[in-house]
């Protein structure tokens, strides 16, 4: 295990956020306030408790998954795509580098920075509504296989995208409506019965679920139907970059 | 001298269908200068890429110090420096920053010394803390030689390493060359401006049309393939040659007033001592003459064309 390795491309990533600390950070963190304003504060007030919390607190683990989903996909596909673009990626594939360590740098650096940036928005929503979390360790494996499967999800992103407008087209017409319509700031059991059966297609529901759950016990599916939700598209996505650096495709050819 | 890269069979096609190279055998012997010549297209750029790993190859294999570049990879290219053509840097880092990255890249402990001795030799040390987007072009192309030597290569590739930089910059970068040869550095260069092959290398390999053409020392590459020409500047202008000389192959220039003899080096006889005798018998006289020798650039250009 080239070890070295793994720590410079983590470490090289790593620095750029903090070179970017306005957009990486503080973006987020502005906007994610702003939905507690104006779903919490001003909408929330109106609306009675969601299954015996208040709709402010309800919003809160959908708020941060809404950020880490976005930001792990955002973080992890612009890491490996800005070096094909600027023409660097001949260094990381030249280099002793296996491609599980390539991963492991990027998607490492990618996901470390989707949790700093989940536990900053927690912190940020305890400062509007009262929180409490019944399962921290659960709370904290949910945040992390997210965080990591979507930063892997990210990085097959990046391969793929040979223009910023591909970059961004997954991320803004897939992810983003998914994540809406995932339950972020609504139970799906609020919804008609026809309309609950298509979002359990919607994979984003597991995880706001899931990750609920161990907030406050309030599930729209089982914990158990979450976190194996989750790990199968980790693995879904651990075979395509398999493939991917299997053939070179489009890094090697 | 053994071989340190040993290229056997090897072949590239593209998903078009393009053959980039095909069925490549060379041979780099350890700690020589090997300049690899071609036209634009020629198949260069994608040996180098397959030797570093960059691009898969079709066919064949590759070896590296003793080590297969498919199933040992990390041995061999923990061998390898490369520094590719365009001027592919990480904008906003600082210099020092990127080289020390590419060490770690390698997987090779930091060793802070070994970079600013780097850095030292290639004229960087007092730009070590400029980001890579406030130097100029020439400096960008010394830190890109810099991130290849981080890690202490026995080889290293330089694709067009002197593309758009100035005459000056230009023989500084030959002579950061020949030093890194003295330190038992094995350089394989790709180049268009020919006189840098023929300054710098010891070995010549020609590539056009993603094959090899021709593979061979310098000296007796310019002695084998290499013509002299005779030109002799006449006192009267000839309007015809007379019979006596037909046999010559001469060539009447300038309106007559020039008389051109091509001859061969590697012959051991040149036939200027009868060529001079039968122009005095024919009653020719010149005024002056010179003798040039057929440059690497001519010898190029005439292995392309006939390939």
């Amino acid at each position: 295990m080239n070890y070295r390795a793994i720590r410079a491309i983590y470490l090289f990533e790593m620095a750029r956020t903090w070179r970017t600390l306005l957009q990486s950070i503080v973006s987020p963190v502005v906007s994610t306030s702003l939905y507690f304003v104006v779903f919490g504060a001003a909408i929330g007030s109106r609306i009675s408790e969601v299954e015996g919390v208040s709709y402010g607190t309800f919003i809160v683990p959908g708020l941060i998954m809404l950020s880490v989903l976005t930001q792990s996909i955002a973080n992890a596909s612009f890491g490996i795509y800005f070096p094909k673009f600027a023409g660097t990626i001949y260094e990381i594939l030249s280099a002793p580098i296996s491609y599980f360590e390539i991963v492991l740098g990027y998607v490492g650096a990618a996901a470390t920075k989707s949790i700093i940036l989940g536990l900053i928005i927690l912190a940020t929503a305890g400062l509007f509504v009262p929180l409490h979390i019944l399962h921290p360790v659960w709370m904290l494996t949910f945040l992390v296989l997210t965080a990591v499967t979507f930063s892997l999800f990210g990085f097959i992103i990046g391969i793929w995208a040979d223009g910023f407008e591909k970059l961004q087209m997954i991320p803004m017409l897939v992810v983003t409506p998914l994540t809406f319509l995932g339950g972020s700031f609504y139970s799906i059991n609020m919804l008609p019965p026809a309309w609950h059966t298509v979002a359990l297609l919607n994979p984003v529901v597991y995880l706001i679920s899931g990750f609920r759950w161990s907030f406050y016990e309030i599930a729209d599916v089982s914990p158990s139907i979450s976190i194996g939700m989750t790990l199968a598209f980790l693995l879904i996505c651990l075979a395509i970059i398999w493939w991917i650096f299997r053939t070179g495709y489009r890094l090697k050819n | 001298m053994s071989s340190i890269i040993s290229v056997a069979n090897l072949s590239k096609t593209y998903g078009s269908g393009f053959k980039a190279l095909k069925n490549v055998n060379l041979d780099i012997k350890r700690g020589e200068i090997f300049a690899l010549l071609g036209p634009n297209g020629a198949g260069k750029t994608t040996l180098i890429s397959i030797i570093c790993g960059i691009a898969n190859p079709s066919e064949g294999q590759v070896i590296v110090g003793g080590e297969n570049i498919q199933t040992s990879y990390r041995k061999a290219r923990s061998l390898i420096g490369l520094v590719p053509q365009e001027l592919h840097t990480d904008a906003f880092e600082t210099v020092w920053a990127t080289v020390s990255f590419s060490r770690g890249l390698f997987g090779k402990p930091k060793n802070p010394a070994h970079i600013e001795k780097v850095l030292k030799d290639l004229s960087l040390w007092d730009k070590k803390d400029n980001k890579i987007i406030t130097l100029s072009g020439g400096m960008k192309r010394r830190v890109m030689i810099a991130k290849a030597l981080s890690h202490e290569p026995q080889v290293l590739f330089l694709d067009e390493p002197t593309a758009g930089v100035d005459v000056e910059l230009r023989k500084g970068m030959w002579e950061v060359v020949r030093t890194l040869q003295q330190s038992g550095v094995t350089i394989i260069l790709t180049t268009h401006y020919i006189e840098e092959a023929e300054e710098m290398a010891d070995r010549i390999g020609v590539i056009n049309k993603g094959e090899i053409v021709l593979v061979e020392d310098k000296a007796t590459l310019m002695q084998k393939l290499g013509k002299k020409r005779l030109t002799l500047h006449l006192q009267g202008k000839l309007d015809v040659l007379p019979d006596s000389l037909a046999h010559y192959k001469l060539d009447l220039c300038d309106s007559g007033a020039t008389l051109v003899y091509d001859y061969d080096t590697k012959g051991d006889r040149t036939g200027i001592t009868s060529l001079l005798s039968d122009l005095r018998n024919a009653g020719i006289r010149f005024n002056d003459l010179d003798t040039t020798q057929s440059s690497l650039e001519d010898i190029f250009v005439d292995l392309v064309r006939t390939s």
